[in-house]
């Protein structure tokens, strides 16, 4: 089964990934580098969207680049059942026979794809921060292994090719309102009992860290978990979401979901504060592609210096303190009063 | 309630704290070659224990990798499981995603019956995440990842929170996989008297010979692995100014750029 090479297989297809009717953000960055992929190619840009009362997502698709978009609009793929939607995707890939299929490495995409690709026997490659064409035509799928020290080039040999890209690293597509392309509707078909029932959505209780623009982190130069409230002093004052390294989430003194690092979030903001974090491998990894970082360390010498721009050297209990005074006094100018 | 048949599948690791890689020569160091429980696998052991010690029933542990993993599947009967099977050939080695998937699902074909699969989120040294979907499509059962939290497991299904764009409850229909994260069950730490009596279980060993009969031996290994590592990069360290400020400095550095952004 696994060896397939043919002419046939034509077209770079993303997949478009919809929660409660809105198109999520990884969809327009998986069809920006789809754009350029086919370009490179001399082929099309192809989206798969499966949903209900999807139809007008469809254009936008369009209008952000794609060339054939491909629907399938049934109640029954209301809500995330997996393995319904799992056949309608399947159902597209096999009527628009792409050579590759992108996937956002979200939890939603990493749940599907690999169903797919073992249904299909293709190879799927995880998480990956670039693709390109090589000179003989080959798409490479770039993803980092071991904590991000190297960089593997994997080559699939079965079609189509399938990868999950990472979130926020790609540009998104821009929109051009005066886009055209078409649309081909597909039927969901039989069904049967898939054996997976959505009982119900329940709020999100979670920080979503990976989405933030400015982190205040807190690692072990942290001394009790009473002294949390400091951080979250200064986190709410200048807007920021709370990080944490492992320890902290090790210990309960706060949830896995503030976590960055391997096992827990990799991040990307604008501005990382790192607080008493001496900067493990396994934290680094998760925050090592930030805008701006800078770090209060007791030790000159932390490794989490080397990933710094700027390394405050001092005790956070002494520094945190002043520095939420200062801010304070700034922002009570502000205020017009 | 049933007694319940649960398979865990393992993955024995490195010690990653001991994995060093070379940026010189683009190779790794592995100071041991002592393979250990995957770090989130300890999570799926623990909530397979726990089910079976709530409802009856049976925990499997299975593995696919060299032979002197087999202290990795006693350290998880330690932890509570029943039996272990390896899975061990020079025909599994080479394998990507899809044929260890293949060859793990092969075993659980020969093991014959079972309610329950469970892993664990993604493994340390692969961090793909994709080999437990894969076995639940190879196998056509249902499966539920990001499972955060077991709700109710009963005699005809299993009740779960999957964690996507938002959580959701889900109910998923037995036989099913789950793959689950950190967040499921806290590992127990073993006793003295379970690490005894792991050590003196027997652990079975199967060839991919043994799984001809539910099998394509071809799909196993290097020859079944749709995926080929063309190159490997090592890249420059992005390299950051470092600048040693004191703690006032700092302070007034820092003030500076919240306001660039607009933060202040």
């Amino acid at each position: 089964m696994v060896g397939i090479m043919s002419q046939e297989y034509s077209g770079i297809m993303i997949y478009a990934e919809v929660h409660d009717g809105v198109i999520h953000p990884v969809t327009f960055e998986l069809l920006g580098k789809a754009r350029e992929l086919a370009e490179k190619k001399g082929t099309k840009v192809l989206a798969s969207i499966a949903g209900y009362k999807v139809k007008e997502l469809a254009q936008e698709l369009i209008l952000r680049g794609a060339d054939i978009v491909y629907l399938v609009d049934d109640e029954r793929l209301k809500s995330l059942d997996v393995m319904a939607h799992r056949d309608a995707v399947l159902k597209i890939i096999q009527k628009a026979m792409p050579e590759a299929v992108l996937f956002g490495a979200t939890n939603t995409g990493r749940t599907l794809a690999p169903r797919i690709s073992s249904y299909l026997r293709t190879g799927l490659t995880a998480d990956c921060t670039d693709l390109f064409i090589d000179e003989k035509g080959n798409l490479v799928q770039v993803r980092p292994a071991f904590s991000g020290n190297i960089f593997a080039h994997i080559v699939t040999k079965t079609r189509p090719v399938m990868s999950t890209v990472r979130y926020r690293t790609f540009k998104p597509a821009e929109r051009d309102p005066g886009r055209k392309g078409e649309v081909i509707e597909l039927e969901l078909g039989n069904l049967g009992e898939t054996g997976y029932r959505v009982l119900r959505k329940m709020e999100r209780e979670k920080v979503n860290i990976s989405e933030a623009e400015v982190i205040v982190a807190v690692g072990r130069g942290l001394k009790k978990k009473e002294d949390l409230q400091i951080v979250k002093e200064l986190a709410s004052l200048i807007g920021a979401t709370i990080g944490a390294s492992r320890p902290l989430v090790d210990d309960d003194w706060i949830s896995r979901d503030h976590q960055v690092g391997f096992s827990g979030n990799i991040v990307k903001p604008k501005i990382y504060i790192a607080l008493g974090i001496s900067g493990s491998p396994q934290h680094v990894v998760g925050m090592k592609d930030s805008g701006t970082v800078i770090s209060i360390n007791i030790d000159q010498n932390a490794p989490i210096g080397e990933y710094s721009d700027y390394l405050i050297v001092g005790d956070l209990y002494e520094v945190i303190p002043k520095l939420i005074e200062q801010i304070k006094k700034i922002k009570e100018g502000n205020s017009p009063s | 309630m049933r007694p319940l048949q649960i398979i865990v599948l393992m993955k024995p690791v490195p010690d990653m704290e001991k994995v060093k890689f070379d940026t010189e020569k683009g190779t790794i160091i592995r100071e041991s070659s002592e393979l250990q429980i995957n770090p989130f696998d300890l999570h799926a052991i623990e909530l397979a224990v726990q089910i079976k010690e709530k409802v009856g029933g049976q925990v499997t542990v299975m593995s696919m990798a060299p032979l002197h993993a087999q202290e990795a599947l006693r350290d998880a009967i330690a932890r509570g499981c029943d039996g272990a099977i390896l899975l061990s050939d020079k025909r599994f080695a080479g394998a990507d995603t899809l044929a260890t998937a293949y060859a793990l699902a092969s075993g659980i074909k020969k093991l014959g019956k079972f309610d329950l699969i469970i892993a664990g989120e993604k493994s340390v040294d692969g961090d793909t995440a994709q080999v437990p979907a894969e076995v639940a499509e190879f196998l056509n059962i249902p499966h539920a990842s990001y499972v955060s939290k077991l709700i109710d497991v009963g005699d005809d299904a299993v009740r779960v929170v999957t964690e996507q764009e938002s959580p959701y409850e889900v109910e998923l229909k037995l036989p099913a996989l789950l793959q689950v994260t950190k967040e499921v069950a806290k590992p127990r730490v073993p006793l003295l008297k379970d690490k005894l009596r792991a050590r003196k279980a027997s652990i079975e060993i199967w060839t991919a010979e043994s799984l001809s009969d539910v099998a394509d031996v071809k799909q196993f290994g290097f020859s079944g692995s749709p995926t080929w590592v063309a190159k490997i990069i090592v890249p420059k360290p992005k390299t950051r100014n470092k600048q040693v400020l004191k703690p006032e400095e700092g302070i007034q550095k820092i003030i500076e750029i919240l306001k660039k952004e607009g933060l202040l």
